[in-house]
């Protein structure tokens, strides 16, 4: 079984680590602009969910490009963008359904995350384990977590009722 | 290029005239002093006169990120606003969190400089290498979160960062303070008052640029060993996390140092309603990092329906039903114990509000708890409150908090500070503070060197420039009795001069609880390229103390002004276990000038200040 980037958002306190440590891999410098997880924040319900490619089976972003740059890794399952094929029309990061693959304007190249070659400096700086890299047979932490975290705060603002 | 750890730029407004300059940095001003407070502190002692009116166009603010802000060392989202202080007269170093200094790095700015005053009310867009003065008509008079939620649509940058005053900075409250992030200060001495006399309302920020550093391998090793010591500390790896800074109320209150009722007492009844246990038991939602924190101290609290109406207030904090933050140690304390109160809602309530607000809770609650006493010797009385102002009251706390900002009724006494209504109202004796500026929440009877520490601090009261409550009560290096005044001189020289070097880094004093000067040395080495050590760096710290001191006595203070209350120094604490002690400063300054090398009147010699390069 392949391992995948398990994300437990109510561990999360917000603290960015995770976008330093990915930008730090993709550019050398401290840059969360140009990190591939991003960190989102909601304020009112107190909650931060960290929020990164899931490796989808689906594959959107490779079925979508029309030059083959993208493909997967035998090793990790990621899939990957290859710099040399890339023409940078930025037709995968609009098939993409998660929002997950991004253009770069430095490099004119797609980038996304390729679980860095199966240690993902993410889960390695994440202080309070909000970010696992670990066997699972399911990428799907997000569905659950939203629908709970919505219940919980319809039930903070109106008692429910608007729900 | 890369020019370890600092941008190497500097952005000047002159909101008189809107001349927008992006000068390089000085980079020997950098090496010297580091960055943040001690960077800042230099540049204001050279382009300001310290006699300045505060409130006048000719004083500056300045808003100083370190080199280590924005990297991924722990607690790397600190700057500070460095100003003549609204409420002091005296140079102010204000520290905040957030996410705001790291986004000012990554626009590509170390320092920004504002001088003059605007023509009208404004605010300042960065987004990198695009600055703008734009109007801010619409948003005089609406709170913070207002203010950034409005800023941020009207740029239509979802990931721009906002650093606001409230109504309480444009009211020029002495005590306003500058709060970005929505719920994270630049808290003390009145930096929002500064912001407010300028016409100032904000400044968003939104930077895609990267931090680079110079020894990339060094620095990640020695980041992750100081990494692994606060994870394995008790206070920074778990006690900061489960329980805030508020786990410190019953500490304190045991040890007979909690001041209460405005110094007349130094013990709370009760003190366990409004300690960060019963916070996480009863009221917390979760606890919240600042940007690359590994500690993640914040409190984000909540109040069930009852309790949100059961103090009544004009102003609707918009979505404060859902999550706030805080309260912390110091707001417990201002705003409980200093004004008799237990009511853990209601402090919770009146903290939201001076986030909201833009007030810093310590000097409001403080300056309440004054015009308490003043109220309970019956100096004044229902006519001139509107209410009883009893000790243990949360609705006036509630009704002031909202009164003070917006100067309606007593708030408008309120809003000068406990220093200015005492002094008003006959009774200067009640003012508990230094240099204009309320003490924090320990009292100097009860631990000593924190009574040296006061009086010699350059902004005024302040528990963040020497916290020697660290080995008084806690033992951290190393245990040191409260009570006694042996050594105390010389460890709060250390404390202040390490203090001022952690502060011009980047990071957060919080991490001094588990590491030192030794563990940032080999950070802050490879981040910059210079060649540090940590006597480098101690005695940097010294250098930015004594320019700040000299910074002030430009200002009008001598060593006179080193000094405490009476109540601290003559009136005995009455009951308890610290019962029959007073501030023994008389035992603590001498020794301390000497230790400086500054005169027994307290001015820095000559020798001295060549010897630090000043």
């Amino acid at each position: 079984m392949a391992k995948s980037l398990r994300i437990i958002p109510e561990k999360c306190t917000g603290c960015m680590q995770c976008e330093l440590a990915c930008s730090y891999v993709q550019t050398g410098m401290f840059q969360p602009s140009r990190s591939l997880i991003r960190v989102n924040i909601f304020d009112e319900q107190a909650s931060y969910a960290p929020y990164t490619c899931f490796q989808c089976d689906e594959a959107w972003c490779m079925n979508a490009c029309p030059v083959n740059a993208i493909h997967i890794d035998t090793d990790t399952g990621a899939k990957i963008v290859s710099d040399a094929n890339c023409v940078g029309c930025g037709l995968c990061t609009i098939a993409c359904p998660f929002g997950t693959i991004f253009y770069n304007p430095d490099t004119h190249k797609a980038f996304k995350c390729d679980l860095c070659g199966g240690e993902p400096g993410c889960a390695s700086a994440c202080p309070t384990g909000a970010i696992e890299f670990v066997e699972s047979d399911s990428a799907d932490w997000l569905g659950g977590w939203a629908e709970k975290v919505n219940s919980a705060y319809l039930e903070a603002i109106d008692g429910g009722k608007a729900a | 290029m890369n020019t370890g750890g600092w941008t190497g730029v500097v952005l000047r407004i002159d909101l008189t005239t809107g001349r927008i300059v992006k000068e390089p940095l000085n980079m020997e001003w950098a090496k010297t002093y580091v960055g943040g407070r001690g960077l800042a502190a230099k540049y204001l002692y050279e382009e300001m006169d310290p006699a300045a009116d505060p409130l006048g166009p000719a004083n500056k603010l300045i808003f100083a990120t370190g080199p280590m802000t924005g990297t991924n060392a722990s607690t790397s989202s600190r700057f500070t606003v460095v100003t003549k202080g609204a409420l002091t007269g005296a140079i102010t170093t204000s520290n905040s969190g957030g996410t705001w200094g790291p986004e000012l790095k990554f626009a590509g700015y170390d320092l920004l400089i504002f001088e003059g005053k605007a023509p009208r009310p404004s605010f300042i867009w960065i987004y990198n290498d695009e600055v703008e003065i734009r109007d801010a008509g619409h948003l005089w008079g609406k709170t913070v979160w207002e203010t950034d939620d409005e800023i941020r649509e009207e740029v239509g940058v979802h990931d721009s960062v906002v650093s606001c005053i409230g109504p309480a900075g444009e009211n020029l409250v002495r005590f306003a303070c500058i709060v970005n992030d929505r719920h994270r200060a630049a808290g003390r001495s009145g930096v929002g008052a500064v912001m407010g006399s300028k016409n100032l309302k904000a400044v968003a920020v939104r930077g895609t640029g990267g931090v680079s550093i110079a020894n990339s391998a060094a620095f990640m090793n020695a980041m992750w060993v100081m990494k692994k010591k606060i994870a394995e500390h008790p206070i920074c790896g778990q006690g900061l996390a489960a329980y805030g800074t508020a786990v410190l109320v019953n500490v304190i209150n045991e040890s007979g140092a909690l001041p209460t009722n405005n110094h007349l007492l130094s013990q709370l009844e009760d003190a366990d309603n409004i300690s960060g246990e019963t916070l996480a038991a009863t009221r917390l939602v979760s606890n919240k990092a600042c940007f690359g924190c590994t500690m993640a101290c914040g409190r984000v609290s909540h109040l069930p329906g009852e309790a949100q109406d059961k103090f009544m207030v004009t102003t609707r904090p918009h979505n404060w039903r859902i999550a706030v933050e805080g309260p912390e140690y110091e707001n417990a304390w201002a705003m409980g114990a200093d004004c008799g109160i237990n009511d853990l809602d209601a402090l919770i309530k009146a903290n939201a509000l001076c986030n909201e607000l833009g007030m810093d809770p310590i000097s409001f609650g403080a300056t309440l708890a004054a015009a308490m006493e003043l109220y309970e010797k019956s100096v004044i009385g229902d006519a001139q409150t509107g209410m009883p102002f009893k000790f243990g009251s949360g609705d006036a706390l509630v009704a002031m908090a909202e009164a003070t900002a917006y100067r309606d009724g007593f708030g408008h006494e309120l809003a000068e500070g406990s220093k200015r209504m005492t002094a008003k109202f006959g009774h200067p004796e009640f003012f508990m503070g230094v240099r204009g500026q309320e003490f924090p929440a320990y009292d100097a009877r009860a631990i000593q060197g924190m009574g040296l520490g006061y009086a010699t601090s350059n902004r005024g009261a302040c528990h963040l420039k020497s916290y020697t409550v660290a080995p008084e009560i806690l033992g951290i290096p190393t245990k040191m009795d409260p009570a006694v005044t042996e050594g105390k001189a010389e460890i709060t020289k250390i404390f202040q001069d390490a203090t001022s070097t952690v502060d011009s880094t980047g990071l957060c004093i919080f991490l001094t609880f588990g590491v030192g000067l030794e563990e940032m040395q080999p950070q802050l080495a490879a981040v910059t390229g210079v060649n540090y050590t940590v006597n480098s760096l101690l005695q940097a710290g010294e250098r930015i103390w004594n320019l700040e001191r000299m910074w002030n006595q430009k200002a009008g203070f001598t060593g006179k002004d080193d000094t405490l209350p009476k109540r601290l120094l003559e009136e005995p604490i009455p009951e308890g276990p610290t019962k029959g002690q007073v501030n023994r400063l008389h035992e603590m300054l001498p020794e301390y000038y000497k230790l400086r090398g500054w005169t027994p009147d307290g001015v820095p010699t000559n020798e001295r200040l060549a010897a630090l390069g000043l």
